[in-house]
């Protein structure tokens, strides 16, 4: 398969690592359907977020202090007194909220178009670690800069492990202190910053091995290895590169123009990206009135809160990101798509779609009674989507997947 | 008497006592940091009436004086009041936190970032809502922040509110443009009249509250002007973009 040189430069570096046919593997003969949709941009752009958040994450560290004591200061410092500190850390914090969005419309594509199923469970697992790694990520990223929020956040998150066995003693030993401080800032900079991105750069590197292996599904769920022409090139396959490199660069390039719209005239987000409260250093004497996660946790927050009982709250929590991880065993239609799949699991899609976000916001907002009970209800539609997945992906009707892909270019 | 005194005051939704602070009507501050002029004599309030007990210690001298074009002299000379700050100071206080937190019962907060914690609105409306309270220490209280530790300290200029059954303008009539009043309960009205009208405290406040949201994010103008040429470059690299995908896709059947 290789087109291994003998000679030359490249010729030399190949005899010794394989930089030509890894090149070739991943991108140039990597044969990716032709029919990608608007929907198979988000991995690339999880991916452009990545990188933003660690290159704007080394600069803000050059000049962040991880102390009780400076942190707070230390980010306006950055905010003011480096020249374009603001950019830098505006990419930071608007990025974590488009990386969330790019990695949510990247499971809400998996979940259309069936890319966890067989024999892509891998792929799907892999990406449930990153989603995992992701928002512990987040979560210790804000509390760094030792705001009010950060503090009550890291109060209430932290306060979660306390149901479990043990809790109190597991609480003190992931604050190191009996109450948050700076021994839990100064542990969540390094992990913030060192630990869990090598976690989550080496488990995106899985991801896309698993993809590689496998190849990459399309909107139609069609497996385009079946149909190959006399050179083994699959029929409805493309190289990666050029032809998906010049494509997912439009997409980018679009993306980049929303993120730099938010970024530069709207950084706060409406108070739901930066909190109004985390304006404010941190003050463990003044519980703020209202507590709220950053809009990305929303949803989970909401579930939390539904559940009246603290211990069933967070297991419905914990059960609302687990029930993600066996995704694909639960789904046992003989389709991938939702394009050939039955009319149950569309509006099962569609409405867990729309629930997902009526959580998301229901988590930012006051528990009032009317809007507990709203979140009650969301929260049973979450969960039926899932466990009644076996039973209504098995009974419904489906219709017959074509032979080759339908739609692109 | 009281209707002459009848103020713009503050609507007051009933059950005052019980209201939280987030039931207060805002009256909106329409921020605008393009106004170099408003932004200065802001700055100009906050040093006078501000600046001896509450700290701005995230911004420096230089910078206010650099983005409000004030010169360096006339900065020095009439604006920073400790003669030992140099003119690249962060803009602290002289008066200790353990100092102030005996005297008024709560450390005055540090205020650079106020305006984005508070929001311009909110500021605007507290800073205009004092009235008589002989029952608190200082002998006001305040609307929009009930019993808060703050004297006021703009009483001066603006004079004394009282709270009590007055006349509330609740909108203009359409037809003549005349303001249509309401008797109300909980309303403040001027008791003793300040060094200023009504219109002239107005303005104060908002270049005081227009200068603290610019101190809050100094760099907002900018970040703005410069996000239209990110914005216009992106544009741009757009149309390559597009048609190399175009070239590159068309001989695929």
């Amino acid at each position: 398969m290789s087109t291994k040189q003998s000679n030359g430069f490249m010729g030399w570096i190949d005899d010794r690592l394989p930089v030509t046919q890894t090149y070739e593997k991943h991108m140039s003969k990597y044969y990716a359907p032709k029919n990608f949709n608007f929907w198979y941009f988000f991995g690339v752009l999880s991916m452009l977020m990545l990188v933003n958040q660690i290159l704007s994450g080394i600069w803000l560290t050059m000049n962040f202090v991880p102390s009780q004591e400076a942190a707070f200061a230390s980010v306006e410092y950055i905010m003011r007194d480096v020249p374009y500190g603001w950019i830098i850390r505006y990419m930071h914090s608007t990025g974590a909220t488009f990386f969330f969005i790019a990695v949510y419309l990247h499971m809400m594509r998996a979940l259309m178009y069936g890319s966890y199923q067989k024999p892509r469970e891998l792929i799907w697992l892999f990406g449930m670690f990153i989603y995992l790694a992701l928002m512990a990520e987040a979560f210790m990223g804000y509390v760094l800069p030792w705001g009010q929020m950060s503090y009550w956040g890291a109060q209430v998150i932290i306060s979660l492990f306390s149901v479990l066995p043990y809790g109190n003693e597991l609480t003190e030993w992931i604050r190191g202190d009996f109450l948050i401080s700076g021994a839990t800032l100064n542990r969540f900079f390094a992990l913030h910053v060192v630990a869990v991105p090598l976690v989550i750069v080496m488990l995106v590197v899985l991801h896309l091995l698993a993809l590689h292996e496998v190849g990459s599904n399309n909107p139609d769920g069609v497996d385009i290895k079946k149909l190959k022409d006399e050179n083994g090139k699959p029929l409805d396959g493309v190289p990666f590169h050029p032809y998906y490199t010049v494509h997912d660069m439009v997409g980018i390039v679009v993306f980049l123009m929303v993120f730099c719209t938010v970024m530069f005239f709207f950084p706060e987000g409406g108070g739901f990206m930066l909190e109004y409260a985390n304006f404010e250093p941190a003050n463990g004497l003044k519980t703020p009135a209202h507590i709220a996660p950053v809009w990305y946790f929303g949803c989970f927050y909401a579930i939390l809160r539904a559940v009246p009982d603290k211990v069933f709250g967070v297991i419905g929590m914990a059960g609302a990101i687990a029930v993600l991880f066996v995704l694909p065993w639960l789904d046992r239609s003989p389709v991938r798509s939702w394009r050939y799949k039955g009319w149950i699991s569309k509006i099962f899609i569609i409405v867990f779609a729309f629930d997902f976000v009526l959580l998301t916001w229901l988590g930012t907002q006051p528990a009032t009674e009317k809007l507990t009970l709203v979140a009650q209800v969301a929260s049973v539609i979450y969960f039926a989507f899932f466990l009644l997945m076996p039973f209504y992906t098995r009974m419904e009707k489906t219709k017959p997947v074509p032979e080759r892909v339908t739609g692109g270019h | 008497m009281k209707k002459i005194f009848a103020l713009i005051a503050i609507a007051l939704l009933p059950g005052m006592a019980l209201a939280n602070e987030s039931d207060v009507h805002l009256d909106e501050h329409r921020t605008d940091l393009h106004d170099t002029a408003s932004l200065q004599r802001g700055a100009q309030t906050f040093m006078n009436y501000c600046m001896g007990c509450h700290s701005m210690e995230h911004i420096r001298f230089n910078r206010i004086a650099k983005d409000l074009e004030i010169p360096e002299k006339l900065m020095m000379d009439n604006l920073v009041f400790d003669t030992d700050k140099k003119f690249g100071a962060l803009a602290t206080i002289g008066m200790r936190k353990e100092d102030s937190k005996k005297w008024f019962g709560a450390t005055p907060p540090d205020l650079t970032l106020v305006a984005r914690v508070r929001r311009p609105d909110w500021l605007y409306t507290y800073l205009r809502s004092f009235y008589a309270d002989p029952s608190r220490p200082w002998g006001v209280n305040n609307v929009v922040f009930k019993d808060v530790g703050m004297p006021h300290v703009l009483a001066g200029l603006q004079g004394v509110q009282a709270m009590g059954t007055a006349q509330v303008a609740v909108g203009f009539d359409t037809l003549t443009g005349r303001e249509i009043t309401e008797e109300h309960e909980h309303a403040l009205y001027l008791e003793k009249a300040g060094s200023l009208t009504p219109e002239q405290y107005d303005r104060v406040v908002f270049d005081l509250v227009n200068f603290m949201t610019y101190a809050a994010e100094p760099m907002a103008v900018e970040r703005q002007s410069l996000g239209w040429w990110v914005l216009g470059f992106l544009a741009i690299f757009f149309v390559p973009v597009y048609l190399l995908n175009k070239e590159f896709w068309k001989d695929l059947k």
